[in-house]
């Protein structure tokens, strides 16, 4: 897997660029200003912030969930059709639909014939390791099956991008952690461009290729970190020098970005 | 459902044994005429004597029922689909959902009967689907606007058309309130046919039950009255079980309301 940094992206290998990208909502709250990004294809990219600082907003609005208040969004060459697939904080399961339906609605919803659609899923299934699970409810299954449920259903469309808003963040540290695994080995399998939310630092240190830190309010980009360790990364990389030097760093852009004054951590912080 | 003899249904039977008991007690001991208040051991022997006569009646009643509750839910169903496609069609006809609802059926059901003045039948289906109408159409509508928001969302990122989130989404989020409401417009089409056939009064070849009971009262035969009066009771208790059996088996798998029960 090539590890792709923002300044060794030429204009030809761009997923995504954000330009000025701002949100006022209509009630007012100027939720981002001025965002600028560039996110490389096969970047795994994690956004950090304080909570209410606008990461949702920000993966809403690349999705087109959310209109654009100034400023604009420029996909790359591959991604003008916009294969994107967004995985949300909960599952978002239909309950009264077994996991083969859940996962096979995308498929269903754009009109893929069902025996294709039915492979699709069967592959899906089996990729996030559900197999014997496909004629279950939801409610039958636990959380990070449910959400492993919904990483299918994302998958399910091989998207080219994928917008994750906090994941995993409704999980124990366990099922967290093997479910990260899982999705740093689907993410060098399928080539994914990932624009992954979270507000645990070690996780965004684990997984991506850059950390972006938000600032807020209003939500802005305040750090931009490579995050050079190589892939595969084991589960010791987790509480490696190397990963708890970047821990530091972010948090105390994080810092920065709620505290104007900067500010140096004096011992080791546990996020 | 496993358990027949569970404490839901062993409990009430034991209070409802022990009040008839009181009352017969009671009837026998102040010994009240049949006129005013007869005992329940009577009321049943005339129950028995007069089934010939009582049980074709009813089933009259409950055909209008029948037909009055498909006829509610078929028109409910269709209203509520399409309040549901605007807010702009939803805020105009509502209000007129609720003025149907707020009539007395009493009042408008001569009307109605002069209308269909060859067909009481007919007549009466109708009177009684308008007092059902309304449960069905205003928790449908509800059920319809109350998908979950993330939901929505998802189908709209797949670029689901209207149609796909009407039949995908917004319909099986609206089940269980459409159930609930059924359950409800169960028992009001059975009221609403029994008010009507009150008011068409004693004429009319078909007669249903509530002919019964007004023959019965004017005849002061008041065990028979009685008599019909627990046949229409039991009947309303009856179809409010079936559609609570029918709910708790179409959300068995998925819905709060029904999966307590089948755990
Ligand atoms: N639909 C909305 N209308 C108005 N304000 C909103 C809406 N959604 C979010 N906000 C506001 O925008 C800011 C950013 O919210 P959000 O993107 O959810 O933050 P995060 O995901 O980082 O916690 C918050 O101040 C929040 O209150
Ligand atoms: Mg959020």
């Amino acid at each position: 897997m090539k590890i792709n940094n923002n300044k060794n992206n030429t204009r030809d290998n761009l997923a995504l660029t954000l330009k000025n990208l701002s949100k006022v909502y209509a009630n007012g709250t100027v939720a981002l200003q001025n965002i600028n990004l560039t996110v490389g294809e096969g970047d795994f990219v994690s956004l950090v912030g304080a909570s209410g600082c606008g990461k949702s907003t920000l993966l809403r609005t690349i999705a087109g969930l959310e209109k654009i208040s100034s400023g604009e969004i420029k996909w790359g060459k591959k991604y003008l059709a916009q294969k994107l697939a967004f995985v949300f904080q909960e599952p978002v399961l239909m309950p009264w639909a077994k996991v083969v339906d859940n996962v096979g609605l995308p498929l269903k919803l754009s009109g893929v014939p069902q025996s294709q659609g039915r492979l699709r899923c069967a592959e899906a299934i089996h990729l996030v390791g559900l197999n014997g699970f496909e004629k279950v409810y939801p409610r039958q299954l636990s959380g990070g099956m449910k959400m492993r449920v919904s990483l299918a259903r994302a998958l399910v469309t091989q998207p080219s991008i994928m917008l994750m808003d906090e994941p995993f963040g409704a999980l124990d540290e366990i099922t967290r952690s093997k479910l990260n695994r899982d999705l740093l080995t689907l993410w060098q399998q399928q080539g994914w461009t990932v624009l992954f939310v979270t507000h645990n630092i070690s996780e965004a240190v684990y997984l991506s290729n850059r950390v972006v830190v938000i600032g807020a309010p209003p939500g802005r980009v305040v750090a931009d970190i490579p995050i050079e360790a190589p892939l595969p990364r084991s589960e010791y990389f987790r509480t490696s020098h190397l990963c708890n030097e970047y821990c530091r760093e972010i948090w105390a852009h994080l810092q920065e970005a709620i505290n104007p004054t900067p500010f140096e951590p004096k011992r080791t912080l546990k996020p | 459902m496993k358990k027949i003899f569970s404490a839901d249904v062993i409990a009430p039977i034991i209070i409802g044994i022990f009040a008839l008991l009181i009352w017969e007690i009671l009837v026998r001991l102040m010994n009240l005429p049949p006129y005013i208040l007869p005992g329940p051991l009577l009321v049943f022997q005339t129950l028995i004597e007069e089934w010939h006569n009582l049980f074709p009646s009813l089933l009259i009643t409950l055909q209008i029922t029948l037909m009055a509750l498909m006829t509610a839910t078929f028109s409910g169903l269709l209203v509520a689909i399409l309040f549901a496609q605007s807010k702009w069609i939803e805020r105009s006809f509502f209000p007129y959902a609720v003025i149907l609802q707020t009539t007395p059926i009493v009042a408008i059901a001569p009307l109605i009967i002069l209308w269909f003045k060859n067909n009481i039948f007919a007549a009466l289906v109708v009177c009684a689907s308008i007092v059902a109408f309304f449960p069905i159409v205003s928790n449908t509508t509800l059920g319809l606007n109350s998908v979950e928001a993330n939901l929505n969302n998802l189908f709209q990122l797949y670029k689901a058309s209207p149609w796909q989130k009407l039949i995908y989404l917004r319909l099986p989020s609206a089940l269980p309130y459409f159930l609930g409401g059924l359950r409800i417009s169960g028992g009001l089409a059975l009221i609403g046919a029994v008010v009507a056939e009150f008011v068409a009064g004693t004429g009319g070849s078909q007669s249903g039950i509530a002919y019964q009971i007004l023959m019965s009262s004017y005849n002061l035969e008041i065990p028979r009255m009685f008599a019909a009066l627990f046949l229409t009771t039991l009947s309303g208790v009856i179809i409010f079980v079936s559609l609570t059996i029918l709910s708790d088996l179409l959300l068995k798998n998925w819905h709060e309301s029904a999966i307590k029960k089948y755990n």
